[in-house]
């Protein structure tokens, strides 16, 4: 009411409230009503997925493997290492490790072998400098009975503690912090004056994977682009019962596990498959020369192909039902050659239908596992398999979720791309 | 079923016994002939499925006849392409490209034929003040309401000058006030440019204003081809009769039939004239028809010797301009007749018992379709 008095050019209710808050307040009802119902979605969107993300984010930079460990039992984090990350804390990057960091080192493997977290240690600086897990633990076990000078007694029990860039990997664990993994995502590593280099070049694969993952990708789009196109023509342009039988055919592989549609085109495909066998006993290839199209690039792009293209139909499907044929019988009653009433008239309707669907298969395709793990061989596994290794296998998580965080950022690049180019409001999925 | 005597007349467009099918089975439409001259509104009129449309869509070359051939300007264009064949064409829902502004949309059909810039600009912005748009040429299809998306569409289908227009109920999707401008203004724009057209419509009002002949369709054949007044004035069967405007009509039995008079015993046992149409010989079954507004019941407005039958007044609705009367008459309840509001005129009472009677050249004695 305080409103209305100090501004009387504001319109208000007739018992001189403000038209804005009395509106407010006549729809908060119905406003709360509608909040309450997503609610649940909002929580579970933010359980599942918002978190997640957040922790994969956090994992890539946060790593705490040379810094502390929990002891599940006792439920409480012990610091590791202390005296040495004092040590590194107090000297230059360049410092040499002398009596006192071999000191602290010491005592740091004893206190680890009485807590059990050397096995933590050991890989840690394992991600970085391979091979050193099994030193650490060997030295753990011998720590308790060396006597000073400590640095002769360590260097006698493996003479690799004097390596340089196992002491600049140590320096770098010791930060909890650190974006160290996203130089190893980018096949990128400090040397031992802490410089970025690039990795040797037999041990650099996640650059060409990422390279791999977005070409193949891009291709497969384009594939289905290719495929997907005139069905979807075919589906909007046909009358509604034969389309009707269509598109169940474009949904069938919807409803069949994406297990059975990868294991039969591995039937399919394979040497002793049925592709093969038809083109031998047609004469088309000798029995000598059976094409290998599967467990390499071309099985995984056949494969998914096939599996994402309805992905690019049904938003293609969806933009052209509308558009009325009479569109394109106006262009040509105005002169226009079918060809020139397809590509000035049709084709500019169906984009936010091509910009959907290709965007679409594309982010699918760039995230794909399961297709590429069973049918790529080792020519055709995509960026999300060598993630899988990380999680699976190598237990380095903070590098798989790095990747995964560069997968995450490429993909929101070409959003935004996207959204430059062509305008994310021109969107339509369906 | 009628070709109007006009064999002579140089025809621009022609039909010849055309045909079409769509699934084989059965005539959309059924043995059409047709003859256009130079600079004519012609309007195929008719309900939803007589074969209007598909005759205007072969015409712009969309669809193919099945049999017969249709000739423009002298030339079979059966297997011409719809590009090639010079037709301007307006649709029903105006399909103006969405993609495009209003000076593309227009420059779009001098494109494709390969004009240059300069020639196309100077063009657009012709056709565009002729539509009285102007100032719109940057402006999107989404961004213009009803009326002005109708005069784009007519502009786009005239900028490159064909000499003959199509156009598909153009005014369809129009309320009523902007449709009748629009009527005028199409009607306006035919005469100034001399094009030809075919227009189709199902709104009889339309094809009566616009049209200089009106072609009638129903089960895909021509029922009647003729000007306006007399389409109206002189319906050659009883759909064309009870199409076109308001009809009352009357079975009976013909009793005599001599020197274009005929003496037709109604059901209930009245005798009224009627001019004979399309029925020759006595004891035929005839359907009478009589127009609303040519009904009689003033003593003094009587012909002289007419019959006149007795009439019950059932309702009286005052509708400004007209009188509308409903009547009971020879057994039937909805006999309509309009009466001018003129000075004097008094108005009727629910149950007051009138004459009623007509000049007989207003009601026509036709052939009874449903009679068996």
């Amino acid at each position: 009411m305080s409103d209305a008095a100090t501004a009387p050019e504001l319109l208000t209710t007739a018992d001189g409230r403000p038209l804005k808050s009395a509106l407010a307040h006549a729809q908060a009802r119905n406003k709360r009503r509608a909040f309450y119902l997503v609610l649940p979605l909002l929580l579970f969107v933010v359980i599942t997925f918002l978190i997640p993300i957040g922790q994969l984010l956090t994992k890539s930079v946060y790593n705490t493997g040379f810094y502390s460990w929990k002891d599940r039992d006792a439920g409480v984090s012990i610091p590791l290492m202390v005296e040495l990350r004092e040590w590194f804390d107090e000297t230059p990057a360049d410092a040499e490790p002398d009596e006192a960091a071999f000191a602290a080192l010491v005592a740091g493997l004893v206190h680890a072998r009485e807590t059990k977290s050397i096995g933590q240690i050991g890989t840690r600086i394992n991600y970085e400098v391979s091979g050193s897990r099994s030193m650490f633990t060997k030295s753990a076990r011998k720590a308790k009975d060396l006597v000073p000078p400590y640095k002769e007694a360590l260097l006698e029990v493996d003479e690799d503690w004097g390596d340089p860039e196992l002491w600049g990997a140590m320096r770098n664990a010791s930060k909890v912090v650190t974006l160290d993994f996203y130089l190893s995502a980018l096949d990128r590593t400090r040397n031992a004056d802490g410089d970025i280099v690039k990795v040797d070049e037999e041990r650099a694969v996640y650059v060409l994977l990422f390279k791999r993952t977005l070409v193949m990708s891009a291709l497969i789009t384009f594939l289905t682009f290719l495929l997907g196109f005139p069905v979807a023509h075919l589906l909007a342009t046909l009358p509604l019962r034969h389309s009707n039988l269509l598109m169940i055919f474009v949904l069938l592989p919807f409803w069949t596990s994406l297990l059975v549609r990868t294991t039969s085109w591995i039937v399919l495909l394979q040497s002793q498959g049925v592709v093969n066998d038809i083109w031998v006993s047609l004469g088309l290839i000798s029995d000598e020369s059976r094409l290998q199209m599967i467990y390499n690039q071309t099985g995984t792009i056949i494969a998914m192909t096939h599996i994402l293209l309805p992905f690019m139909v049904l938003p293609l499907y969806s933009v052209m039902r509308p558009i009325d044929p009479s569109y394109v019988r106006a262009a040509r009653s105005l002169g226009a050659t079918s060809w020139t009433a397809f590509r000035r008239i049709y084709m500019p309707q169906t984009i936010p239908g091509i910009g959907a669907g290709g965007l679409l298969v594309f982010i699918l395709a760039v995230g794909y596992y399961i297709t590429p793990a069973l049918v790529g061989g080792s020519t055709g596994q995509l960026i999300s398999n060598l993630i899988a290794f990380h999680m699976q296998n190598s237990l380095n998580w903070s590098l798989a979720a790095a990747l995964a965080s560069l997968l995450l950022f490429a993909v929101l690049l070409l959003y935004w791309l996207y959204d430059r180019l062509i305008g994310i409001d021109n969107l339509k999925l369906g | 079923m009628t070709e109007t005597a006009e064999s002579n007349v140089a025809s621009f467009v022609e039909f010849r016994s055309v045909q079409k099918s769509y699934d084989g089975e059965t005539l959309v439409v059924k043995d059409l002939n047709l003859k256009m001259p130079k600079g004519e509104f012609l309007t195929m009129l008719g309900p939803s499925g007589s074969g209007k449309t598909t005759c205007l869509m072969m015409l712009a070359g969309f669809e193919t006849a099945t049999h017969g051939e249709i000739l423009l300007d002298h030339h079979p264009i059966n297997n011409i392409p719809p590009h090639k064949r010079g037709i301007g064409m307006v649709f029903q829902n105006y399909a103006l490209f969405p993609h495009m502004t209003v000076g593309e949309n227009l420059s779009f059909p001098l494109e494709v034929r390969g004009m240059g810039k300069s020639e196309r600009e100077k063009k657009v912005i012709r056709a565009l003040e002729m539509v009285q748009m102007g100032s719109f040429a940057a402006r999107r299809p989404a961004q213009l309401s009803g009326g002005q998306k109708q005069r784009i569409a007519l502009a786009r289908a005239l900028v490159f000058e064909p000499e003959l227009v199509l156009m598909d109920e153009p005014l369809g999707a129009l309320d009523k006030q902007l449709r009748e401008h629009m009527q005028f203004e199409i009607k306006a724009l035919h005469e100034r440019l001399g094009i030809t057209v075919v227009y189709v419509t199902h709104d009889q009002s339309e094809a009566l204003t616009m049209s200089d002949r009106v072609a009638v369709f129903n089960d895909g054949v021509i029922q009647q081809l003729a000007p306006p007044d007399e389409l109206y004035e002189r319906p050659q069967n009883a759909f064309v009769a009870g199409f076109i405007g308001e009809n009352n009509k009357l079975e009976g039995r013909i009793e005599e039939i001599h020197d274009n008079k005929a003496l037709v015993r109604l059901k209930t046992g009245e005798l009224i004239d009627a001019t004979p149409v399309n029925v020759t010989k006595p004891g035929q079954d005839t359907l009478v028809s009589i127009r609303p507004e040519r009904v009689e019941f003033k003593p003094e407005f009587f012909d002289e010797g007419a019959h006149m039958i007795e009439a019950e007044v059932l309702e009286f609705i005052y509708m400004g301009d007209t009188f509308r009367t409903r009547l009971r008459v020879a057994g039937h309840d909805d006999f309509v007749m309009k009466s001018r509001n003129m000075m004097g005129q008094r108005r009727l009472e629910p149950g007051e018992k009138i004459p009623i009677s007509w000049h007989m050249q207003d009601a026509r004695a036709l052939e009874d379709d449903n009679a068996l």
